[in-house]
This record gives C-alpha cells, structure tokens and sequence, in this order.
C-alpha cells in the first residue's frame, strides 16, 4: 500500500504506524455536563465500517507527521491524504 | 580537577574509518547539532531568521548545504541545524539567541552519530540500507528512512560521491555494523 504524503509524496504504508479512527482529533470538553459519558464513548466506542474510513497514520519513519488518511477498508483504496494538523484546525482545534 | 577523556560515538578516542576501495565510511566527530522548531503563530518571525541564517528555508526533503551552518528539514516548521562543532559547541545557545521567542531551540549533539560515506560504490551500498531513492537525489536532498530498524537522516551532500548519514548515537554501534555489512556485501 503505498500512502500519499502530502508534503513527501508517495512513501510505502512500512514506514508508517497506525493509530485508528481520526475521531480521536475530536477531544471532549472536560467541563461539559456529561464528560465522564463522553469521554467514555471517546475512549472505547469506535464504528467498524465497511468502507470509507478516516484514520489516523504516523510517519514514523519519514517526517513523523500525524496524518488522516481516508481508506477504504474492503479494497485499501486511498483517497484522500491530510496533514492531521490541518484536520484539526480546520475544526476549530490548537487554535 | 577530573582528568576526563573525550570519547566518539562508537568509543574510540580517535573517529574511526574504514576504508574500503569503493568506499569509505567516516564516524564524523566534528558536528554541532540543534534542532529548531517554529512556534505557534511566529512562523513568518522563524522562517525569516532561518532565511539570514542559511540563506534559504529548506522546503520538505531538503538541505541546504552552506559552511559554517547548514540546516535540513525535520518534519513541517521543524529543521536540524549543524555546523563544525570546534567553532560553533554552542550552536543551541547561540541559535536560541538568535532566534529569540519564534522557536523552540534543543541541541541534538549528544543524540547523534554521523557517518560519512565517499565513494563511485555509495548507490550500491545506499541500496542496500535503506528505501530511498538514491540514484535520483540530488545535493541537498534529505530523506528520514530506516536503517538497521533505527530512524536516520540520510543527506545527499554536493559531492555526487559523498552522502552524510545522522543515526541515533546511543545505536552508533549497530548503525556501523550494518554499513560495514553493506560495504562488504558490495565490494
């Protein structure tokens, strides 16, 4: 499989590591009402799709970068390839 | 006063060479390095320090080779900066000062081995380390790859026949081990 940097170029799937669902860039608020629920779903509930999937990758052996890598899970196409950094600003995260 | 003696990565008081007749693989003792990293917010303030400094920002996969500072890209608004470290043993110091609150400043000396590789054999034993590219990079390009399952820097230097290897130094041991085992396997 080979992973579209997107500072890098293409670099074979070896030289990253995987994390799982990119959900994980979106942290609860500790100070919300029902944070323990919350924090519970964000800690151990995770969908299992069967196709499209947002996950996070680590170029371990590259740049080091976070990246969200949009794959599907049945055929291992990739789609899309984003700088997690990028990801999160764009929802309003690291401000 | 305690009588301390200097030792290089791989222990010897003196860096070790190995010579073999299409290549030579140095332990390059004379480097001074320090890793900068860009701040939130003070990117511009960064990359125009970094400009006086090299004369260029290096972009993804480059190095900008220039003496006494040269400086190659990390990872995004992160660089490694190194230069001779008889003239420059504070490089940190001297780069955090003038750098001043854009950057984050660490100096990296302690964590590296560098090994210098010179000669007509170096694709051939490239090849055998490590998936980069080699054949096709220029000078001043710069890939992070595995070799020997150790993350290293491997910097194409402007000599077509000269590639600078950065290891972790604490592997210094088994990083040469497996050049050795590539030069040998090749000559």
């Amino acid at each position: 499989m080979i992973i579209e940097h997107p500072l890098l170029g293409p670099r074979d799937a070896a030289e990253f590591t995987y994390l799982g669902d990119a959900r994980l860039i979106d942290r609860p608020d500790w100070q919300s009402e029902n944070a323990a629920q919350e924090f519970f779903e964000y800690g151990y509930l995770r969908d299992n799709p069967a196709g499209w999937h947002q996950e996070l990758w680590f170029h371990e052996a590259g740049d080091r970068s976070w990246l969200v890598v949009t794959r599907n899970t049945l055929t291992h196409e990739i789609s899309k390839v984003e700088l997690a950094r990028d990801v999160a600003r764009s929802r309003g995260r690291s401000k | 006063m305690h009588d301390l003696k200097t030792i290089t990565a791989l222990g010897g008081s003196e860096p070790r060479v190995d010579t073999f007749h299409h290549i030579s693989i140095s332990e390059n003792d004379g480097l001074a390095l320090a890793s900068v990293a860009a701040r939130l917010g003070s990117e511009d303030a960064c990359h125009k320090t970094m400009q006086d400094l090299l004369g260029a920002v290096p972009g993804p996969g480059e190095a900008v080779l220039r003496e006494p500072e040269s400086g190659f890209w990390m990872g995004p608004e992160q660089w490694m900066i190194a230069a001779p470290r008889q003239t420059h043993e504070l490089l940190a110091d001297d780069l955090k000062t003038r750098f001043g609150g854009c950057a984050s400043v660490t100096e990296q000396s302690g964590a590296w081995v560098s090994f210098d590789l010179v000669g007509p054999g170096l694709a051939d034993v490239t090849e055998r380390l490590c998936a980069v590219p080699i054949r096709k990079m220029q000078a001043g390009d710069t890939r992070r790859t595995m070799i020997h399952q150790l993350g290293c820097f491997v910097i194409r230097q402007a000599d077509p026949h000269h590639l600078r290897i950065l290891g972790p130094r604490a592997s210094a041991g088994s990083l040469h081990h497996a050049l050795m085992t590539a030069a040998q396997s090749t000559a």
